[in-house]
């Protein structure tokens, strides 16, 4: 008997097994068709010349003047927003959690934080420039209290400053959400073991919490540099293309090849996911890492 | 300890002050169109402007039906990986958070490269297609949002028994999706919703690069051309941002209300 059964009850594993996969497969097939296949598109494109050999000429071209110093520009700007919005985001997120402030203070910056990290794009520069801008709120008010004009002194929010400045406005909420986690996770016995064991504050945060929290802080900064990097429309509503960052010069390529090349735009377009995919993978390291203290 | 807390108190003041004066500075800025005197005259300029109607009213509906699209995506996938296929559940994690990863120029590159006239698929040949092809990609955009905000809340369900229970008295897939899954994680698919919303609403590249007439490019060009009505848009964007959120955190608060309930 069971000889005779199994070929109904193979071809019906097969048939639910074929079902099983069924249900994703609406999803796969849409993930393929709109997220893989456009981006290997890409990748692919960044290795072929335009008759269609393989070639590195294009990653070759990368290395120009004129592209480097973009990539550079791009990454100076990443980094910098990066490590200040680290930086500004901790202190923020440490005052809230381990200061001694009133409790309904943390609710609030943590739904600010949200609402801040959200508000990005074109909205965000307009808003620098009515603060920051040449007539800004800040800009008259300096003249007009304190007798300081501010754009005769050297700033000028059209310039990479400006924009650095900008960009801390979703930065540091975003580290704000990120790290809050975290200090919650230091437990309130390390810090009293530590200083039964007579260790002063500056010394329990070198020794204990720092080394704990050191994965978070590293790969946050990692996903702020990813999330700058990728950054296009408040950069480019700000400084117009005053200011030549690797994703507006992507964007000047689409739109009208500028470069003469497309395979150069693809080239770019390699250029950003090979950096923005570096920087992410530190973060999921990191976090891995971090996660160890968190349970 | 009262050291501590002066620095916790100059630390939040600090903040306070980069993240308010923009604020302020774009609503008094909006007020000031007319010379001499504080007015609401620019919102009007900007609320009776046709242009600002269509193309509001444009990504509004593109936001609604990213939002409708995004949960019939993710909810049945994220259900079903939950119930048949965990050992996939960390390539579709992977997948969905993708779109953080590749910034999105870099896939709307892709799109008009791979969709355009002369290929297989010419996606934005025709005002259906480019419609289409940009909703897809507000979709792949939504989905760590949207996918990670089902998936953590079918986390707190018990997907198994639910649906052997729906089975014996005889559901189809339809109705335990439609009418025992969903309901479940009603909560999750509206904060996904809300954030899909806001990104939605204002965003500027994909719209832009493939030639719709959404909000954001039309922000971007009043931005060029106009003095306050720019303003005017930001504090607009800014509210909705903030209604958002403001969505989000009241839903949350009230799954937590019923879950006490039960």
């Amino acid at each position: 008997m069971p000889a005779v059964s199994t070929t109904p009850s193979g071809a019906r594993r097969r048939a639910s097994a074929f079902l099983t996969w069924a249900g994703v497969l609406p999803f796969l097939v849409f993930a393929v068709l709109f997220l893989i296949l456009p981006t290997l598109n890409i990748v692919i494109g960044a290795f072929r010349s335009p008759d269609g050999h393989a070639t590195f000429d294009n990653i070759i071209a990368l290395f120009s003047p004129s592209i480097l110093a973009a990539f550079w520009v791009s990454i100076k700007l990443s980094l910098i927003t990066a490590l200040l919005g680290c930086l500004v985001g901790f202190l923020l997120a440490a005052a809230v959690v381990l200061g001694g402030l009133p409790g309904w203070l943390r609710g609030t910056v943590l739904t600010f934080s949200g609402v801040a990290s959200n508000f990005a794009g074109v909205p965000l520069a307009f808003a620098f420039i009515s603060t920051l801008g040449r007539v800004g709120l800040v800009t008259l008010l300096a003249r007009d209290w304190l007798g300081v004009n501010i754009y005769a002194i050297g700033f000028n929010l059209l310039t990479f400053a400006g924009l650095a400045l900008t960009y801390l406005y979703f930065q540091i909420p975003l580290m704000v959400l990120i790290i809050t986690p975290a200090l919650d996770g230091l437990k309130k016995e390390w810090r009293e073991a530590a200083s039964i064991l007579g260790a002063t504050g500056p010394q329990y945060w070198r020794m204990v919490a720092l080394p704990v929290l050191w994965p978070s802080l590293l790969g946050t900064a990692a996903l702020l540099f990813a999330n700058s990097f990728g950054a296009v429309a408040t950069a480019m509503a700000l400084t117009g293309s005053n200011l030549t960052l690797v994703p507006i010069k992507l964007f000047a390529q689409i739109r009208g090849d500028v470069l003469n090349d497309p395979h150069l735009g693809y080239a770019l377009a390699f250029g950003m996911i090979v950096l923005t995919g570096a920087a992410n993978l530190i973060y999921i390291v990191l976090r891995m890492r971090a996660e160890r203290w968190l349970k | 300890m009262m050291g501590r807390r002066f620095w916790s108190w100059l630390a939040v003041f600090g903040s306070f002050l980069y993240f308010f004066l923009p604020l302020l500075g774009m609503f008094m800025f909006s007020l000031r169109m007319k010379r001499g005197e504080l007015s609401f005259e620019a919102y009007r300029v900007v609320l009776t402007d046709p242009q600002f109607q269509t193309t509001f009213l444009y990504s509004m509906v593109l936001a609604l039906i990213t939002i409708v699209f995004g949960t019939l995506i993710s909810v049945p996938t994220a259900y079903w990986v939950r119930l048949k296929l965990p050992k996939l559940r960390p390539v579709i994690e992977f997948i969905t958070l993708l779109p953080l990863v590749i910034p999105p120029i870099v896939i709307v590159f892709g799109y008009i490269r791979l969709y355009n006239t002369s290929s297989v698929l010419p996606l934005t040949g025709s005002w259906l297609g480019t419609n289409l092809l940009v909703l897809f990609g507000y979709t792949i955009l939504s989905l760590p949002y949207m996918y990670r905000a089902v998936d953590t809340g079918l986390r707190a369900i018990d997907v198994g028994t639910l649906t052997e229970a729906a089975q014996s008295l005889g559901a189809g897939w339809v109705t335990i999706l439609a009418r025992v899954i969903l309901p479940n994680v009603l909560v999750s698919v509206l904060s996904g919703a809300f954030l899909t919303f806001a990104i939605v609403i204002g965003e500027y590249v994909f719209a832009a690069l493939l030639n719709l007439n959404t909000f954001g490019p039309y922000m971007f060009w009043m931005g060029g051309n106009r003095a306050y009505e720019p303003s005017a848009l930001a504090v607009i964007a800014f509210a909705i941002t903030w209604a958002c959120m403001g969505l989000i955190q009241l839903v949350s608060r009230f799954s937590k209300f019923s879950q006490v309930k039960r």
